[in-house]
């Protein structure tokens, strides 16, 4: 049994490390002073495929981004640890996407690449954090959807089960193929790339895919193809508050924990 | 129309999230002048209606059968997607849980519709497309922190209905409207909504756990950022929660970091708290952190930094190093607690 496989992926902004440059003028994002990483619950994704892929080998693995080309480097990254191909979709009109239109293009992209037993992704990105694109991908492929996935237990022929980790617990699911998985920050981490590979993959370029390479509806795509607009970005004034400088001093801190007891707020 | 979609607990209760968005639905609703409604999709709900109306809901549909519960994807996002389509709704809101963050999603794909996840704050207002020439009234006002520095966007779905919205536990406040508040019930019947194939994924086990981490009722927070530095560091922290009796808490920094526990994550993507007392130790005070602990009885900042953001909305403010200042408050409140 051979499994074909598409994980979703995502360059992200790398949100840990902002520095001062990163915002413009105008309050938006200034994305090219942010270094660009992986999106790490992507990789989580991307290592569901590799366990698969390692105990059924003749599997291949598409990883699949919307991007600029620039995220070629996260392509080149995944190929270097077992994807076997890499696609980018890229194009001026997918620009100003939401999440509804970004699921679109993706949904229209894996539908090219054509048979497919899964499709897996990480459950959000750190650049939004709003983990709505993989189970609107699912809706637009008509696939069951499993999210916040942390571990695989059991592939076997067309049946799969796996374990959520939920608020409230931990669940486990089965389903028949094929289905949506979208995984989750606990899930285990990704192997690291193998150095032959990265040698090898060194200058691969990714295909690029255009929007017409998808066949969309356009009308679908981008800002268009986007209900949510932003009425406005405030830039947050903060209501200074006319806080006590706390000398840092045995006599300061005493001084502190001794009001904070006196005002019953502690002890 | 405002349409909730409610949540269970294990117990079959309504979850306080969405008892927490009744009431927010609700003034949004006499605001619009229209009605609020609440879709309870389980398994013997019995009276469950009872324990919405006070919150004002005018509405509660109920389908009660074994398939809907514990929740699954599909037979909810068929029951839910259907009774959209029916009943049309303006606004539908939802919690940002483990649920609402996979259902609402594909209820947002399936009808082509705006979707914006964890809002921090939601309002009524008119909105203007100058491209178009054409303003909209009464629109949902979405709010949440964007990416990037100290900002709050303000998203709206002009074109498109519903206009939705996912909100964390704990963001809004639950509110008795009226214990007497008279409201009506629809039973719905659920196998005219479900088919086989919503069966497609099956639990075969479940394993509920209380939830260990508590830091939502906690009086007291001592709370770590980035600053904090390693897991080691953050025992201190532990030290000085457990001798006040308090929580710990942590920023997003400190937790990607492995500092901390994802469930101790404090602000527009974690958990949202009240304390009453925050000490927030080596955080900087990002907008998304900020977001989930400026409503703080009191906060001290303790922070290397004297431009740091979070000083500004600190009540006391300690300039130095976190390691150094959290072994000094220890030693000094167990000289001054009576
Ligand atoms: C979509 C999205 C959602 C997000 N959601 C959340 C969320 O829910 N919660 C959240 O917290 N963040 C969230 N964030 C991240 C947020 O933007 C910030 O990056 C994060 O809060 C910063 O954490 P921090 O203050 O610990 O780290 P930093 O910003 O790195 O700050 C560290 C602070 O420690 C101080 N410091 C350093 N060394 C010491 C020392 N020895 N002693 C004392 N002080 C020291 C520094 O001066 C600095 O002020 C989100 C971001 C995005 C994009």
């Amino acid at each position: 049994m051979n499994y074909q496989i598409v994980v979703l992926i995502k360059q992200v902004p790398d949100t840990q490390n902002v520095g001062p440059d990163a915002m413009n003028a105008d309050g938006t994002v200034n994305r090219a002073a942010l270094p660009a990483i992986f999106n790490p619950e992507d990789l989580k994704a991307l290592e569901m495929a590799l366990q698969i892929k390692e105990q059924y080998p003749g599997s291949v693995i598409t990883v699949l981004t919307m991007g600029p080309e620039r995220a070629s480097a996260i392509i080149r990254d995944a190929l270097s640890r077992g994807a076997d191909r890499g696609i980018i979709i890229s194009d001026a009109r997918f620009a100003g996407s939401d999440t509804l239109a970004t699921s679109y293009a993706l949904a229209c992209a894996i539908r090219k690449i054509g048979e497919f037993d899964m499709v897996l992704g990480g459950r959000q990105a750190i650049d939004g954090d709003t983990a709505q694109v993989g189970p609107q991908v699912a809706e637009k492929l008509d696939l069951p959807q499993i999210t916040y996935a942390e571990r695989l237990l059991e592939l076997n022929g067309k049946h799969i089960v796996l374990t959520r980790r939920l608020d409230n617990g931990v669940e486990t699911v089965e389903a028949e193929l094929p289905v949506l998985v979208t995984v989750t920050a606990s899930a285990p981490d990704c192997r690291y790339p193998h150095a032959h590979l990265l040698l090898k993959n060194a200058k691969a370029q990714a295909e690029i895919w255009n929007a017409d390479a998808i066949r969309p509806e356009i009308e679908r795509l981008g800002l268009k193809g986007s209900p949510t607009k932003v009425k406005k970005i405030d830039n947050v004034v903060l209501a200074h508050k006319e806080g006590v400088q706390v000398e840092c001093s045995e006599a300061g801190i005493n001084g502190l924990v001794m009001t904070l007891v006196q005002d019953h707020i502690i002890g | 129309m405002i349409l909730i979609y409610c949540e269970l607990t294990e117990n079959g209760q309504i979850a306080d999230v969405s008892l927490e968005l009744c009431t927010k639905g609700r003034s949004l609703a006499t605001q619009l002048g229209t009605g609020l409604e609440a879709l309870v999709c389980g398994n013997q709900l019995k009276d469950i209606e009872k324990q919405l109306y006070p919150f004002g809901v005018d509405q509660v549909l109920k389908a009660d059968d074994a398939r809907l519960f514990p929740y699954r994807t599909l037979p909810h996002f068929a029951l839910l997607s259907q009774v959209v389509k029916e009943r049309k709704p303006d606004v539908v809101l939802m919690g940002a849980t483990c649920v609402g963050r996979d259902l609402a999603p594909r209820i947002a794909s399936h009808l082509r519709c705006g979707l914006t996840a964890d809002c921090t704050s939601l309002e009524i207002g008119s909105y203007e497309d100058k491209s178009k020439n054409k303003q909209y009234d009464n629109i949902l006002y979405q709010i949440r922190p964007a990416f990037g520095g100290n900002i709050i966007a303000t998203i709206v779905n002009p074109e498109t209905r519903p206009q939705m919205a996912t909100v964390r536990e704990g963001v809004m406040k639950k509110e008795i409207l009226d214990q007497n508040y008279k409201g009506s019930c629809i039973q719905l019947d659920a196998s005219k909504y479900l088919k086989k194939e919503d069966e497609a994924v099956r639990i075969i086990a479940r394993e509920i756990e209380q939830r260990k981490i508590n830091i939502k009722n906690a009086s007291i927070i001592v709370s770590g950022g980035y600053g904090v530095g390693s897991r080691e560091n953050f025992e201190m922290l532990h030290q000085l929660a457990q001798v006040l009796g308090g929580e710990v808490g942590a920023t997003r920094a400190a937790v990607d970091a492995g500092f901390a526990e994802g469930d101790r994550q404090i602000g527009q993507t974690g958990v949202t708290v009240r304390p009453k007392l925050y000490i927030a130790c080596g955080i900087s005070g990002a907008v998304q952190h900020r977001a989930g602990m400026d409503q703080s009885g009191k906060i001290i900042s303790i922070n290397t930094d004297p431009e740091a953001p979070i000083n500004a909305i600190a009540d006391y403010t300690i300039i130095g190093d976190v390691c150094k200042v959290v072994p000094q408050l220890i030693a000094c409140y167990n000289k001054n607690k009576k």
